[in-house]
């Protein structure tokens, strides 16, 4: 379980971004993060994982107190993270980050598991650089692949993982994060506006400007959500924010 | 041999007690071991300074090996190689350099390579460089690589310093006959104070003839690279020239790409990127579990491998 007391960030001599999160997100289940660009969903994933410091708060892992320890010590604790823009590498394959991520050198079934599971075969990509010969989407399923590569996670979160990610490779991106969730007793933590990651939570939490707007179960928060679209005039489409 | 040049071949030139084949290994500029095979001639030129390899007709995957070693203090050991590749001939060729130095003089290799590679041949030639030895003299290596392809010849080259040699001049030349191939991937660490000169001609004097030179290096601590390279596309042909280079702590790196078109189908292109590690990328491996400095290592080593 991971717990968030008053999480307060500022970007370093300009706007505050969080403004005191409050939010438990339980073990054994998909928590969906969703608001408005700009609301602080980004900013408050990087604090959990280490790659930004609180300015305030506490961050709670199964009980440990994470808050004042590095990306490193973190992820060794069992803190896996996406990002939104993956990093490119030259020199390093698609093998060598799984293995990094693991921790231990894979077979091919193994690799062919992990790659299977974002839709990408094995055979076709083990061997090239994570680099500019990848497009972005992926790049992008590599990045979500070095999270489910490794086996000792409490929390995963997923930063947008929808972005660059084909209509036809989405439906096997929801698989992925269902049978992560059947295989991984600990939380999953995905940031997304996209309506059909949405459909998959158990439960949904909107922050906008900095705070915790609404949380529940997909039941109670999607038609609030869908409403607010409406009346924003939206586009009819698939992003609910 | 002594001690230290098996050490030295080790690292270099993948010894493991003995080679077999064709070979030649030279130590403080004498021979001490020759070996040659029946699809390849191993001589010493007149006049003793140096040697002339002679891959036959009908050659086909074999490896040749012709390491250097310098062990000591004030030795200059100065070779002319000469490489005669028959047509068709498929051929590995494995010339790394090891300098030791444990005094205070310099001990320097200067290697003086040049190729005739005949139609249609395809040559792998392997050039590792390394430098050990805790003495305060300098370890220098300067190479020079001339290469000469014939119609249809392709030749990949894969040349890698690893560390320890103070001051290294790497000369490379290269002409290029039609649809002949040549494929250079080097690979560079410099640290402490040392410096490291690249430079890199290639002419194309035949047409669908092509170059792709990759040159990554990583320049840490105080050292010093400078990387020049001119690519000469005289006819109908392509070339391609990548040159990147990471910086760590205070290293420096000058590069000087340069081509030239005669002709109005020749199609070049460069890419160079100089720069430290990217922040997100040690970032990344840190959430992977990594520390700052395994991240960074593993970064380096993936770059120069790749």
């Amino acid at each position: 379980m991971l717990i968030l007391e008053n999480i307060t960030w500022a970007v370093p001599g300009g706007e505050q971004i969080l403004k005191g999160v409050d939010l438990v997100i339980p073990s054994g289940g998909l928590t969906v993060i969703t608001g408005p660009n700009g609301g602080g969903k980004t900013s408050l994933a990087k604090i959990v994982a280490g790659i930004e410091t609180a300015d305030s708060g506490r961050i709670l892992l199964d009980g440990e107190d994470l808050t004042s320890l590095s990306i490193t010590e973190r992820a060794r604790k069992g803190v896996g993270y996406a990002f939104q823009q993956p990093v490119r590498f030259k020199g390093i394959t698609v093998r060598d980050l799984l293995e990094l991520a693991a921790g231990h050198a894979l077979g091919e079934k193994e690799l062919c598991d992990i790659l299977g599971s974002v839709g990408l075969c094995t055979h076709d990509y083990i061997d090239r650089e994570v680099s500019t010969g990848l497009s972005g989407g992926e790049i992008k399923r590599i990045e979500i692949a070095s999270v489910l590569a490794r086996s000792d996670t409490k929390l995963c979160i997923f930063d947008e993982p929808e972005a660059g990610i084909d209509l036809w490779s989405f439906a096997g991106l929801l698989e992925a994060f269902q049978k992560l969730k059947t295989k991984n007793s600990g939380s999953i933590l995905i940031i997304s506006h996209q309506e059909r990651i949405l459909n998959i939570a158990d439960e949904i939490v909107v922050i906008a400007d900095g705070k915790v707007k609404a949380r529940g179960s997909r039941q109670e928060i999607m038609p609030t959500l869908l409403a607010d679209e409406k009346a924003a005039h939206c586009p009819r489409g698939k992003e609910v924010y | 041999m002594n001690k230290i040049t098996e050490k030295l071949l080790e690292v270099i030139a993948d010894w493991t007690g003995s080679f077999s084949g064709a070979f030649n290994i030279r130590e403080d500029g004498q021979c001490v071991g020759r070996q040659s095979s029946p699809f390849v001639q191993i001589e010493s030129m007149a006049g003793g300074a140096g040697m002339e390899i002679r891959i036959l007709p009908g050659c086909k995957g074999e490896t040749v090996y012709i390491p250097a070693c310098v062990t000591k203090s004030d030795v200059t050991d100065l070779v002319y190689n000469d490489f005669y590749v028959a047509d068709g001939c498929d051929v590995t060729i494995v010339a790394g350099c090891g300098v030791h130095n444990d005094g205070e003089g310099e001990a320097k290799h200067n290697g003086i390579h040049r190729f005739f590679i005949g139609k249609g041949a395809h040559v792998l030639y392997k050039e590792k460089h390394v430098g050990i030895g805790e003495g305060s003299g300098a370890k220098r290596i300067d190479p020079i690589t001339d290469i000469h392809l014939e119609e249809d010849a392709v030749m990949e080259m894969d040349t890698t310093q690893i560390s320890g040699v103070d001051s290294t001049v790497r000369t490379t030349n290269a002409n290029l006959a039609a649809r002949a191939k040549l494929i250079i991937h080097e690979r560079l660490m410099t640290d402490g104070d040392e410096t490291a000169k690249t430079d890199f001609t290639v002419n194309m004097n035949g047409d669908d003839a092509g170059v792709d030179l990759i040159s990554r290096s990583v320049a840490k601590d105080r050292s010093h690279q400078e990387y020049r390279s001119i690519i000469r596309g005289n006819t109908r042909c392509t070339g391609h020239s990548e040159c990147d280079a990471i910086l760590v702590g205070n290293g420096t790196v000058s590069a000087a790409p340069e081509l030239f078109a005669g002709h109005i189908d020749a199609a070049l292109i460069h890419e160079a990127a100089i720069g430290k590690i990217a922040g997100e990328q040690i970032l990344k491996l840190q959430t992977l579990g990594l520390t700052e400095e395994e991240a960074e290592q593993k970064i380096i080593d993936g770059f120069l491998r790749g």
